[in-house]
């Protein structure tokens, strides 16, 4: 239940941004964290960003997902 | 393409050489948090590791931990008319003492399931003549969430949103663990999440305290895999602290608004868990400034004293003694499609962790 999900935040009107999943567009709450900027990378959790992922491991987040899913499609 | 898992292969491969030369006597750990149980039945890494490296699964699973009088209560409130209850999925088939809401539902409750506690709200909003109750079920993680739709609601006015807060903190539990005499965990892996939330200070007590060290993991292989090297690190330098391997995410901090949202919303209280019981202040009330969005005021719901199901064996697992394979009622009479106990429900729990990835342990 406490999964949570990495996201590039595309746009921001208030406390809603739009963000871009895994190449999916959703919209997220950015309540908890009001500090984020576009471009920056958060973590979803039900809905909210909780988390704001630091610049530096980002890119590298984002590359070990890919490896992940791209790990676990050669599994399947 | 095959040369990045080949890379990911090479990364785990590094790890799991250091794990075997660090290991040389047997070292326990606790995952705490159910999505590691997940990550680590799905991956296999229980396998993939030396004999000396026992894994066992923690209470960390917030579905699993809810007591049953807290199902049956939300149960009867969820049957109650007028009332439409939102929830997140996981709940939809934890049995309670005669049902589960799924039955509920096909008797013409409406239960909805939502992905966030912005669309509990938006349900308020578009449902003025129903009380919405939105089943508060999770712990330090999903808790702010949960804080800003009251927030919401009490700042729109919206007063046929309510919540009924069985949420659960971390620490009273891990403190319990630390002093449970029939449990031998020599360190634990702690929840990535709910510490991004709320740091590591509110957790130093195990390593400090109880001398059981503790670092704060992702929910990757590699992530988990690390993990163990830095606890083992830990072990091979005579130390005990708390660190952080999922630095990307969690800081030592925490969320301070998050933290903030959790405090001016909820307020420490007693609660029970699953087959361990009573813990003092581990559970989250609704603050008397939010009375009004409180599900138990509202409904002045009556306290259910039930029966945990016989023979389920959630509570052991839930602590760390047992494995799921070792309850007499796993894969027979409780499977993911017919499940006795809350540990085989929610897909975090344990019990359906190793049940829907047993074919590969037994390889
Ligand atoms: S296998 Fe089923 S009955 Fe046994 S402990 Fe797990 S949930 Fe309970």
């Amino acid at each position: 239940m406490c999964l949570a999900i990495p996201a590039k935040i595309v746009t921001i009107d208030g406390t809603i941004a739009k963000v871009d999943m895994m190449g999916n567009e959703r919209i997220v709450s950015i309540d908890l964290v009001p500090e984020v900027r576009i471009g920056e990378y958060v973590l979803v959790h039900a809905g909210f960003a909780i988390s704001i992922i630091d610049d530096e491991s980002a890119k590298e987040t984002e590359e070990l997902l890919l490896e992940v899913a791209e790990a676990y499609e050669k599994d399947q | 393409m095959k040369k990045t898992s080949k890379e990911l292969m090479a990364r785990a491969s590094i790890l799991l050489t250091e794990i075997k030369s660090l290991a040389q006597s047997p070292f326990t750990i606790m995952e705490v948090c159910g999505t590691h149980t997940v990550a680590i039945a799905k991956n296999a890494l229980r396998e993939l590791l030396p004999s000396t490296v026992r894994l066992v699964s923690g209470p960390g699973c917030p579905v699993c931990v809810t007591a049953s009088g807290d199902i049956d209560r939300y149960l009867y409130l969820a049957a109650q008319k007028n009332v439409l209850t939102a929830t997140f999925g996981d709940m939809i088939r934890v049995p309670g003492t005669e049902k589960n809401l799924q039955e509920l539902r096909a008797e013409g409750a409406d239960i909805r399931v939502v992905y966030s506690t912005q669309d509990a709200l938006e349900l308020a909003r578009q449902n003025p003549d129903k009380e919405v109750v939105f089943l508060g079920i999770g712990f330090e993680t999903t808790v702010p969430t949960v804080a800003v739709s009251l927030e919401i609601a009490k700042r729109e006015g919206i007063k046929n949103y309510s919540v009924l807060s069985m949420h659960k903190v971390v620490p009273p539990v891990l403190k319990l663990l630390a002093e449970d005499k029939e449990l031998v965990v020599d360190a634990f892996l702690d929840p990535g999440h709910v510490c991004s939330i709320i740091g590591i200070e509110p957790i130093k007590f195990m390593a400090q305290d109880y001398g059981k060290p503790g670092v704060v993991t992702g929910f990757e292989a590699l992530d988990i895999l690390e993990g163990i090297v830095m606890l083992l690190r830990q072990r091979a330098e005579g130390r005990s602290d708390i660190e952080i391997q999922y630095h990307r995410v969690a800081k030592p901090e925490g969320n301070p608004q998050a933290k903030m949202f959790i405090e001016r919303v909820f307020e420490p209280v007693d609660a029970s868990w699953r087959g361990i019981g009573l813990i003092r202040q581990s559970g989250l009330g609704i603050r008397g400034e939010y009375r009004l969005w409180d599900a138990v005021e509202k409904f002045s719901l009556p306290v259910f004293d039930s029966r945990e199901t016989p023979g389920c064996r959630c509570g052991d697992v839930l602590r760390g003694i047992i494995y799921p394979t070792e309850c007499p009622l796993f894969g027979k009479h409780c499977t993911p499609m017919k499940p006795v106990g809350p540990c085989m429900v929610s897909t975090e729990g344990s019990c359906a962790a190793y049940h829907r990835y047993a074919q590969r342990s037994v390889d």
